[in-house]
């Protein structure tokens, strides 16, 4: 008879492919393992770079970088509001009785966007009031530009956390980590801590076509240089039409989709 | 008066799999209809279908005089559902369930047919308790309750009385059955609970393997097939080789496959 601490590699190994089975059927899960030391990375080495030549020109500027952190949060909140809203349906398997109601998808997805903006309003509230408490760095010094920033930013939050549910409803709660780490793709390249002319060239291409790098750069010089850019509000208003235009219609594919496969009495199981 | 449910040739394929192969049946308004059959028959993968959260291959169905591939939500408010594989939110209470599943089929006078409905079902003690902390039984109550929370002309049943035991099955059952007289509502049910299906049913659709093998009354089938119960005849269709059953609006014709 074996003792009982005695180990058994069949069994580790067992265990060990059950996880393995799920990685080899799910790339989501895969593509989750190596998401964020890159983006740690990627964000890391280009604040580094910037603030090795520019340290001096981010100190002339009080809450610089807590004005930029704060507006991230907006972004990150408004996404994880529209997605988190979505998972309480999944987790609780409540979409079945939702979709044999008269609920319409469109109106689930506002509801989540107001559920978002609810949820933004407190997460960030916190954390401006902390702000004040512990830097005496008040947000609203940035005055009337704020409300375009925090506007834009959280439309484009909700573009992204309407694609992670259509994810999700797609590919099952497998991809619910994306919930958490889709809108840090965006985060190197927004230009949060540093202007987007740190990027590379081709880097900079791909960043203006974001809406957040617009918000960003509008930030920085209002801080800087208390100039207000319509060209970028405009700009960044532009593309938060169409990323929300692609939000809702994925959401739209996914949701039909589901219908096609019969997942929506299923889904969350 | 159009029926409550007219399918005609309606398919259903996942990739290569048939769940549901050409079946056409109608269901008449006030009536009580079951759908039997075994595990993979093609009951539920049908009730999906009738509640548009699924899209047929092929073939059409309509609801309360709608056709439910385009005209869906003008039904919806006027129909209901209730299964034990579909839950509802755990961490809001009874109540707070009731109250929103009431405001998304816009209810009137909520708090009055949600007192109604809790005296009928015995949920009153309960309805400040959190759903998930309630046991199996006291679920289906509630699921049931907001089934019949707007009144619905046509109400889908997924087993509605599965664990429940049978004191409160009995209930369950009344209260159906009771609702169906007072309203004159359509009741559709699938369940594998053959005592409910002799005791609730006008008529009953036999499926296996996706085709409606056989219909008719409980007490004809029973005739039919010599037998003394449902259960028997349930085993007898499940055993037997395979037939088909084509029924339109004003005919029944058997073929022997």
């Amino acid at each position: 008879m074996s003792s009982p601490a005695a180990l058994s590699l069949r069994r580790i190994y067992a265990m060990v492919l059950r996880h393995l089975y799920l990685f080899r059927k799910s790339w989501v899960r895969v593509i989750e393992m190596a998401y964020w030391p890159t983006m740690q990375m990627v964000l890391w080495g280009f604040i580094a770079q910037f603030l090795a030549t520019n340290s001096s020109w981010v100190a002339q500027v009080p809450g610089l970088l807590v004005s930029a952190l704060l507006l991230w949060e907006v972004l990150f909140r408004g996404q994880l509001g529209v997605a988190l809203s979505f998972f309480e349906e999944l987790y609780a398997r409540n979409l079945g009785h939702l979709f044999v109601s008269p609920l319409r998808p469109l109106e689930l997805v506002a509801s989540m966007i107001a559920v978002s903006f609810f949820r933004t309003a407190i997460g960030v509230g916190t954390a401006i009031v902390l702000a004040l408490v512990l830097y005496h760095y008040s947000i609203f010094d940035l005055g009337v530009p704020l409300v375009t920033f925090f506007a834009n930013l959280l439309v484009c939050g909700w573009a992204v956390g309407l694609m992670v549910a259509a994810l999700v409803m797609r590919y099952g709660l497998a991809a619910e980590n994306f919930a958490w780490g889709a809108i840090f793709v965006a985060a190197p390249i927004s230009g949060i801590y540093y202007p987007i002319s740190v990027l590379p060239d081709w880097l900079q291409a791909v960043a203006w076509c974001l809406p957040t790098s617009h918000v960003f750069e509008g930030m920085r010089a209002v801080l800087l240089e208390r100039t207000f850019l319509w060209r970028e509000f405009w700009t960044a208003v532009g593309l938060n039409a169409l990323y929300m235009i692609a939000g809702i219609a994925l959401f739209l594919g996914a949701f039909n989709g589901a219908r096609r496969r019969g997942m929506l009495l299923q889904i969350g199981e | 008066m159009t029926p409550a449910i007219e399918v005609r040739d309606l398919v259903k394929r996942f990739d290569a799999v048939e769940a549901v192969r050409g079946i056409s049946f109608t269901v008449a308004r006030g009536s009580t209809c079951a759908l039997l059959g075994g595990n993979g028959a093609g009951k539920t993968t049908t009730l999906s279908m009738l509640l548009g959260v699924l899209l047929p291959s092929s073939g059409s169905i309509s609801v309360l005089g709608e056709d439910i591939a385009r005209h869906r939500y003008r039904v919806l408010g006027r129909m209901n559902f209730t299964s034990p594989y579909v839950d509802l939110p755990k961490k809001l209470t009874v109540e707070e369930n009731l109250r929103m599943f009431a405001r998304l089929y816009g209810v009137r006078d909520m708090k009055r047919r949600i007192a109604v409905l809790a005296a009928e079902l015995d949920l009153a003690d309960i309805l400040k308790r959190a759903y998930g902390a309630l046991s199996a039984g006291m679920r289906t109550r509630v699921s049931v309750a907001k089934a019949l929370l707007n009144e619905p002309e046509l109400l889908l049943l997924d087993e509605p009385t599965a664990s429940l035991d049978p004191d409160v099955g009995d209930r369950v059952r009344t209260q159906l059955m009771d609702y169906q007289k007072r309203t004159g509502a359509t009741l559709l049910l699938a369940s594998h609970n053959m005592p409910e299906v002799e005791r609730m049913c006008d008529t009953v659709l036999m499926l296996r393997a996706g085709r409606i093998v056989d219909a008719g009354a409980p007490a004809e089938l029973i005739a039919r097939y010599g037998r003394s119960t449902m259960e028997e005849v349930f085993l007898d269709v499940a055993r037997r080789p395979e037939r088909t059953i084509e029924r339109g609006p004003d005919e029944i014709r058997l073929e022997r496959e």
